[in-house]
């Protein structure tokens, strides 16, 4: 047997335990999705580096693992004081908190809320549902796209959900926390719902971190839909342990005169793949994709993403950036996809990178695919070092040469930072920068 | 206060300055001349570091110290400052918090107090007045999108925040209409002090008729081929850079 299936028929076995354990909830509608997927997971091939889509990302140190999942009730459960430090300073927010996947109602607090908003667990919500919920799973999803995305769906138990009605606004931000506890070869499969109604609006913060650092593998998947003229901000924040894995989907749909931003920002895992798909399904819909990836060492940071024209009058913008060092890669993949139909779309990609070591690499790849004639789409890839002019003039005015590399580090990510709207999590962010530039000087 | 002796230098194994001596006293204003390729420039960054350079021989005394043994940041906050001919553009660095990072290091260098955000909004609201510059320009980012005029202003705003004791300007007047440069010249003059020296470093005569020297060099292929008041520079907008060559190669 080879390692990948190998490896396939663990996850098989781990689906038996997990269905197991799930008594009643399989009576559900949602179990027939996970049956669907685990059949689909069954019949798919691990990514590999022949798949075009998968070929600068070798994902095959997370196949060498066996992860299994953490026991629900754990005497090691972190308190409130262990995941202070994940907590954006003075930020009022309603906040969310799962440890190693599992929702956790002591560290979770959410402000109050209108009766008819929901605001929590998907696990807790579904025990309730009797399909209101679980119609909204998998609704945008191929479950084709790859193993790892079938995986997710097949174990599709826990995460956040989040349910916005028609003309609702939330005022606070929702702090959605994974925290992994960094042990030992276990896995979280975060499967996240955010659904807005009509003119509504809501504001969150996806965020993944760990406790210690160690070998674990987040899988991830969050599917958004987007309502009429309704606005959804997301911010992600992957700070995962330097050894671990985390891949993940974040699927959107917007609505006509919807806006969905989403704002990414990385530092963590050994290897990281985000796959980032958006639909603009009504007119007037319009996205804005933004992303900071920062690497070292033997780091792998790839983000795949998709905007989807599928109807006129939308507008889309992309911008992500990269800082590499080390002997660490990335890869940026943006594909915008105009249907036949969607006229009047204005479109922009960038994606800029800057090296500071001679051994880290980046593939960056735009891809456009345009099906109607009415169009302005540009897009742009830069692959540079720190310019040794800028350098000299901040060294002339006696700002010395460390000071003056991270001057201009803050400065090429400031422009994707500054459109995070919570300042908590913008300084947080910055102090992560400045501390990641500022070690070794 | 400034030594330069026989002073060599290249860039990419080519060599532009070949022995350059001059000696800059406090109070002084030195103009140096030449046409392109002549080694002004080199000369202005080689004083300011620019590592591109290399010295391969000569020395140069600063203040009783060796200039060329410290790093770039170090000659700026020990007092020596270099106004760009092409100030570079510094996206998504704020003018304002770029200067007071600058002034502080001078201050630190020094042991002498940081100047808090207050203070030093308050005495950049003064230095402006200098360079006539609309303080909208202070919170944008440094350079980005300046005219040309705007970026020179910029420089000599840095020099007046800065209060170097030698300041080099290096072809400041390049590029600039007649009202940009009486602003620059301007500003200049009203820095230059009994306690600092300013090495001018143009192509044209224009600019010393509003920033007047006391010395003129001209300097032909790396080397200085001739000195003299300011009366040398009038001669030289009559007579040319072929007259000073001539001359050079006559006196051999």
């Amino acid at each position: 047997m080879s390692e990948t299936s190998k490896i396939r028929e663990w996850y098989l076995s781990l689906f038996k335990d997990f269905e197991n354990r799930l008594n009643g909830e399989r009576s559900k509608p949602l179990h027939k999705i996970r049956r669907s997927a685990i059949d689909r997971f069954a019949e798919l091939d691990f990514p590999n580096l022949h798949q075009e889509e998968w070929r600068f990302t070798d994902i095959s140190p997370i196949l060498e693992h066996s992860f299994s999942y953490a026991a629900r009730r754990d005497d090691k459960a972190p308190s409130a004081k262990d995941v202070s430090r994940f907590m954006f300073g003075g930020m009022r927010s309603h906040t969310i908190v799962f440890v190693n996947g599992f929702y956790s109602a002591a560290l979770s607090k959410c402000l109050q809320l209108p009766g008819n908003l929901a605001i929590g667990s998907l696990a807790e919500a579904m025990k309730t549902d009797d399909g209101q919920i679980s119609g909204h799973i998998s609704k945008q999803l191929d479950l084709g796209t790859d193993a790892f995305t079938a995986l997710n769906t097949a174990f599709t138990l826990d995460g956040a959900y989040i349910n916005v009605p028609d003309g609702a606004v939330v005022e606070d931000p929702v702090h959605i926390l994974f925290i992994s506890t960094g042990d030992e070869k276990l896995i979280s499969q975060p499967r996240n719902l955010v659904i807005t109604g009509d003119n509504s609006q809501v504001r969150f913060i996806e965020h993944y971190a760990s406790l210690r650092t160690g070998v674990y593998f987040t899988n991830s998947v969050t599917e958004i839909e987007v309502g009429r003229n309704s606005m959804v901000d997301a911010v992600k924040v992957q700070s995962e342990s330097a050894e671990a894995y985390h891949v993940a989907s974040t699927v959107s749909s917007i609505g006509a005169d919807g806006n969905y931003e989403s704002h990414a920002v990385s530092n963590g895992a050994r290897i990281y793949r985000h796959n980032i798909d958006v639909r603009l399904n009504g007119e007037g819909g319009n996205t804005t994709l933004e992303g900071l990836y920062l690497t070292l060492g033997e780091q792998l940071s790839d983000t795949h993403s998709l905007i989807d024209h599928a109807a006129p009058h939308c507008t889309s913008g992309e911008h992500y950036k990269g800082i590499l060092d080390g002997k660490s890669r990335a890869v940026f993949n943006g594909k915008i996809m105009v249907r036949k139909g969607a006229q009047k779309t204005n479109s922009y990609q960038e994606n800029r990178n800057i090296i500071l070591s001679s051994e880290a690499k980046v593939d960056t790849k735009p891809q456009l695919e345009i099906f109607a004639d009415d169009v302005k789409c540009s897009h742009g890839a830069t692959v540079g070092q720190l310019s040794g002019e800028s350098m000299f003039y901040l060294r002339s005015r006696g700002i010395g040469e460390e000071q003056a590399k991270l001057i201009l580090i803050y400065a090429f990510a400031s422009d994707v930072l500054k459109n995070i709207r919570e300042d908590a999590v913008r300084s947080e962010l910055e102090y992560v920068l400045s501390t990641r530039f500022l070690k070794g000087m | 206060m400034l030594e330069i002796r026989n002073l060599h230098a290249s860039i990419e194994a080519k060599e532009i300055l070949r022995g350059i001596d001059l000696k800059v006293n406090v109070g002084e204003v030195h103009a140096i001349m030449g046409p392109n390729g002549s080694g002004k420039s080199t000369l202005a960054n080689v004083l300011a570091g620019r590592p591109e350079y290399q010295v391969t021989a000569g020395e140069v005394i600063y203040e009783g110290k060796d200039l060329l043994a410290m790093a770039p940041e170090i000659r700026a906050r020990e007092g020596v400052f270099l106004a760009f001919q092409y100030p570079v553009e510094l996206p998504g660095v704020n003018n304002t918090t770029f200067l007071r990072a600058a002034l502080n290091e001078a201050h630190k260098h020094r042991n002498q107090p940081e100047v808090s955000a207050g203070a030093f909004l308050a005495m950049l609201k003064k230095k402006i007045q200098l360079v006539e510059m609309p303080d909208t320009l202070l919170n944008r980012a440094v350079n980005e999108g300046f005219s040309g005029g705007e970026k020179k202003r910029n420089e000599i705003l840095q020099m007046a925040v800065l209060e170097p004791r030698l300041a080099i300007l290096d072809e400041t007047d390049s590029g600039l209409d007649i009202d940009a440069l009486r602003i620059v010249a301007g500003g200049v003059n009203k820095l230059r002090s009994k306690d600092n020296a300013i090495i001018v470093v143009t192509h044209y005569q224009r600019l010393l008729n509003y920033i007047v020297p006391d010395f003129v060099h001209v300097l032909y292929n790396g080397k200085i081929v001739k000195s003299g008041d300011k009366e040398l520079a009038l001669e030289l907008e009559e007579r040319g850079y072929d007259w000073a060559k001539d001359e050079e190669v006559a006196a051999r």
